[in-house]
């Protein structure tokens, strides 16, 4: 089949994945939106297939075959509370690919520009494509697959380290190596060498170095940025794979490739983007990493934690008539998620108005909560956003906070001095009693003191979400 | 002792020897008690065998006068078995104690008793009280009035003007129900129909809210009025109806009163007398419980409004006391007027509510002495640079302490926002035209930035890189557009997506996989996989996870 075709395809398979992601509005039309997702790229690799350029289509075909089968058992298999993990390892896939590519271009850009004309005539796909290139255009075509193998470097040490750390195989504390921010200015400040040297000669020496810089910036940059960030971390890492095909495309000429490169970039971007103004912090200062410097002594906190036990929580739980829940990535670790759907259930039969609330950055991965809730067939219409729920707390009898500790620190408005001042939280303090179910009088991730626990209206229910809700669900009907 | 084990036990026994039960300080810890009132009909007392075990707890040994306890429901020997020491006489008693609890305010007699160095906590009406302060003063005892308790979250488990008024406004309830003729609750029964008792609560105060409450759940229609609007949130929360003014005042917010009403304007009254005059034929029980602190109680149900009532109302009004929020109430007395209408002025319903009201005083007292002993060690530690035990603090080391100085942190009651101005039409469309510009300047700003950015790119591009970064510039914006519009909830979901689809780079892969050597073919081949598992895997779990959301 001839080239048309194959671009008549993939605008059809672009205006589908434009509408995949426009359909994410609701959770209705989200279920219809993956499958658009699903037949656009379907299409596009039939198309390619079918079209110029490719060869030993078998294998091609094998291999995605193979991918299938892995991808699929890894899909089934995951837990939603590892799905952190799983996204940032199957970023790291897509930046090792692009650097594959990148290098492939590199390459048959070498042999084709080691070709005499009669040679390059008889050639096809790729390979024709470069042989048609001016002496501008293959300078042009160096600077973009210098970018593609860069970005994606960077992103597969970045995202590999990320995983390390979602899945506690590395310490997710912000840990750098001496020199800090100076070591990666000073590989990019390399990268920047090696991309004139490259301009100039075309050698692999310079891509080759590069590429090493670029995978040694992904590692030390996640390295540097705590667990409680890894919100930020994730989608902007999910940007830079975007970018890294965007850049892909260019190389290559494939506009389908910038397409989706740039709305997987620009997607990242948003994302990483709305989790910082969740957190009231500039972007550049969570990839810097650690929390901004404090300009004063913390507030002292006045008072004492007051524990209770699950049968006075579940007596409040009775008499209450309003409860809002606030989940936390404690939940997730403590895979609690269905007890507290069992709990909302019971409580809802009794007629009490039960709600979530979730803050932006709960969990470790943006929308994190909303997907274990949804998993424990918790109804999605009474999981409320920040914003829609803050107002509603003095009204309510019951708070419970579930394993969530920053994003509940009255701190961040009442202490001008505290690290997270000013960035928004729920103020379920408001609500007439609070409960909080917690490991141990620990601090949180940003390990600030948290005043919430000292306040009047609160009780401490210490002990491991799970095995205090079990608890807690044997005493309540 | 050589067979006694327990150390402890020993020690005791050896203390009891050297220092016999008579003796006012035994081992280490101070001494409080509580007498019986002498108030004529006064039933609470300070001090419960539950309470007594927490101050125990806190190092006191506990003491209570012979009877003390028993119109309230505690005999002495429920005293005794929560290990308290029962002394004959109320002299004894303060003869005995470092600290004495009382309820009511202490007469005359109770005063002599005082000791230097001895703190009284008890009601005391310091506004009221001079000669009191001046005895205690001459004493050298130092006294804390529960009703100085400032109104700050801190101190709300002490505040026993609450806990009291709870049980006031409980109370009044049930008196205006025992004088009541009907039901509360409408029915429709085989023997006829019984339409529902219409309530009106005059004040939402502690014990407004608490009638209230008592009243819808005994199923009374009720209405409720105040002279801050803002408590018509919490009478609404409380199920009853806010009875609104046809008034536009600024109204003192009660936060700047610590929480209080404060005195209203002539035109508000009368606008408050006209409803209510509107209201009096409707309504079958009132219940007043208007208070303004240290001053007469207004009169807010005048006698006209008592006539135009249906015989068999009922009034109770809680501000009895103070002169009465009705001018025929006459204190500590049930009358009956000539219309039929039952007006009710007891002022001891905490006391018709003895041991209720018993516990929670105790236990009022109790966190007061928790908040006086830091160390749990029995000792007090009178620490006037604390808020609340300096504003409950009346006389202290001989100097009378009252008024306290206004408290440094501020009241509970938050202050309702500024209302936003409210712009007129010219100023509105200022505003508009304002934003308007500013937004188009920004917006052309950056239009120009970038189409300058492009021109430069495009002086020195080739015409196809151009073509393909038309595209590119074009999906970012497209990019930008769509994702704004997702789903806070769906970001998990978005993410996986994007992963699955960012592994359109397998296009590249499959058109390099054809062409080349055999290192090229490994690569590609190696891209090919990867995002093969990419694409089946993101695309899975996405779909797991929006399988996942379902509607209540």
């Amino acid at each position: 089949m001839d080239y048309g075709f194959t671009t008549a395809a993939y605008v059809v398979a672009a205006v589908l994945f434009i509408l995949s992601l426009g359909g994410l509005s609701s959770q209705e039309s989200a279920k219809r939106a993956i499958w658009y997702g699903i037949v656009g790229m379907a299409l596009a690799v039939f198309a390619t297939l079918v079209g110029p350029g490719s060869g030993l289509w078998l294998l091609t075909i094998i291999l995605i075959a193979a991918g299938a089968v892995i991808g699929w058992q890894l899909a089934n298999k995951v837990q939603m509370t590892q799905m952190p993990e799983l996204v940032a390892a199957m970023h790291s896939l897509v930046g090792l690919a692009a650097v594959f590519i990148g290098y492939n271009a590199h390459i048959e850009l070498g042999n084709v520009m080691s070709m005499g004309a009669a040679d390059k005539a008889g050639l096809e796909g790729f390979a024709a494509l470069l042989a048609k290139k001016s002496g501008v255009e293959i300078a042009i075509l160096r600077v973009e697959l210098f970018l593609g193998v860069f970005i994606g470097a960077v992103t597969f040490t970045g995202s590999v380290v990320a995983y390390g750390k979602l899945a506690g195989k590395v310490n997710s504390k912000a840990e750098k190596l001496p020199g800090g921010h100076m070591l990666n200015a000073a590989s990019a400040g390399l990268s920047l060498l090696t991309l004139i040297w490259y301009f100039n000669t075309g050698g692999f020496f310079p891509l080759f170095l590069m590429t090493l810089a670029a995978l040694f910036i992904g590692y030390h940059l996640i390295m540097g940025i705590g667990g409680a960030d890894m919100p930020v971390v994730v989608s902007m890492l999910n940007s830079y794979s975007g970018w890294a095909a965007a850049a892909i495309g260019f190389s290559l000429g494939n506009d389908l490739l910038i397409v989706v490169g740039a709305l997987v970039g620009s997607s990242g971007a948003i994302l990483s983007y709305i989790m910082c103004k969740a957190m009231n912090r500039s972007f550049i200062s969570v990839i810097l990493g650690g929390f901004g410097g404090t300009t004063g002594p913390a507030m002292e906190v006045e008072g004492e934690q007051i524990a209770i036990e699950a049968d006075g929580v579940a007596s409040a739980l009775e008499d209450a008539d309003s409860v809002i829940i606030i989940p936390g990535y404690g939940m997730a670790v403590a895979q609690a998620q269905q007890n507290v759907a069992e709990l909302t259930r019971r409580l809802r039969a009794k007629g009490k108005n039960v709600r979530f609330a979730i803050h932006p950055v709960a969990g470790r991965l943006p929308g994190h909560m909303n997907v274990l809730l949804a998993e424990a067939k918790v109804p999605y219409d009474i999981v409320m956003e920040m914003d829609e729920i803050n107002d509603d707390f003095p009204e309510t009898d019951v708070a419970i906070v579930i394993g969530s500790n920053d994003i509940v620190n009255p701190a961040a408005q009442e202490d001008p001095n505290s690290p997270i001042a000013g960035m928004p939280v729920l103020e379920c303090w408001k609500a007439k009693q609070v409960f909080v179910s917690k490991r141990g009088q620990g601090t949180g991730y940003s390990g600030i003191e948290n005043p919430l626990f000292f306040k009047e209206n609160t009780r401490m229910f210490y002990g491991d979400a799970k095995a205090s809700l079990d608890q807690l669900l044997t005493m309540i009907s | 002792m050589p067979g006694l084990k327990n150390v402890a036990v020993r020690n005791y026994l050896v203390a009891e020897m050297i220092f016999p039960e008579s003796c006012r300080n035994r081992g280490t810890g101070l001494k409080i008690g509580a007498p019986k009132e002498t108030f004529a009909g006064e039933a609470r007392v300070a001090m419960t065998p539950d309470s007594a075990k927490q101050l125990q707890k806190l190092g006191y040994d506990c003491a209570i006068e012979s009877g003390a306890g028993e119109a309230a429901g505690f005999s002495n020997a429920m005293y005794k078995e929560a290990g308290v020491e029962v002394l004959k006489t109320g002299a004894a008693l303060f003869k005995a104690c470092d600290i004495v609890a009382k309820v009511r305010q202490p007469d005359a007699t109770e005063l002599k008793r005082l000791d230097k160095g001895q703190t009284l906590i008890s009601f005391f009406n310091p506004a009221a009280n001079d000669e009191g302060m001046e005895a205690a003063k001459a004493k050298g005892a130092n006294v804390i009035a529960m009703e100085m308790v400032p109104r700050i979250s801190r101190a709300q488990k002490m505040d026993a003007l609450s806990s009291m008024a709870n049980i006031a406004g409980y109370r009044a309830v049930i008196e205006a129900g025992n004088n009541f003729g009907r039901f509360f609750t409408g029915q429709i029964t085989a023997a006829g129909k019984v339409p529902p008792a219409k309530v009106l609560v005059v004040g939402a105060g502690v014990a407004g809210l608490a009638a209230i409450g008592t009243s819808t759940s005994l199923g009374a229609i009720t209405l409720a009025f105040d002279v801050r609007p803002e408590v018509a949130e919490q009478v609404e929360s409380m199920g009853a109806e806010f009875v609104y003014l046809d008034f536009e005042e600024e109204q003192a917010d009660g936060a700047s009163s610590g929480g209080y009403a404060s005195v209203s304007s002539p035109e508000f009254r009368e606008a408050q007398l006209a409803k209510f005059r509107e209201l009096a034929p409707e309504v079958d029980i009132v219940i007043t419980t208007a208070l303004i602190p240290n001053r007469e109680a207004p009169e807010l149900w005048t006698e006209e409004m008592v006539q135009a009532m249906r015989p068999g109302s009922v009034i109770v009004d809680l501000a009895a006391e103070k002169g009465g929020n009705c001018k025929l109430t006459v204190m500590d007395e049930k009358i009956v007027t000539d219309n039929g209408v039952t007006i009710v002025g007891y002022t001891d319903f905490p006391s018709r509510m003895a041991a209720q009201a018993s516990t929670l005083y105790a236990t009022n007292i109790r966190h007061m002495m928790t908040d006086l002993t830091p160390e749990k060690d029995g000792q007090i530690n009178h620490d006037m640079e604390d808020d609340v035990i300096r504003g409950a603090t009346v006389t202290f080391e001989g100097e009378i302490t009252f008024p306290p100085p206004p408290p440094k942190v501020q009241a509970i009651a938050a202050q309702p926002k500024v209302e936003v101005k409210e712009l007129t039409p010219e100023e509105k469309r200022a505003e508009e035209v304002a934003a308007f510009k500013k937004e188009t300047r920004n917006q052309v700003t950056l239009i120009g930035v970038g189409a300058a950015f492009l021109l430069a790119v495009g002086l020195v591009a080739p015409a196809s890189f151009m073509q393909h970064f038309i595209v590119f510039v074009l999906s970012v914006f497209i990019g930008f557009q769509v994702i704004w519009g997702v789903a806070h909830s769906l970001h998990t979901p978005l993410m996986a997506v994007t992963n699955a689809i960012s592994s359109i780079v397998i296009l590249g892969a499959m058109t390099q996989i054809g062409s080349g050597s055999f290192l090229v073919i490994l690569l590609s081949a190696l891209a090919v996989f990867m995002c093969g598992i990419n694409i089946f895997g993101g695309f899975m779990v996405t779909r797991r996870m929006l399988a996942m959301f379902q509607k209540s």
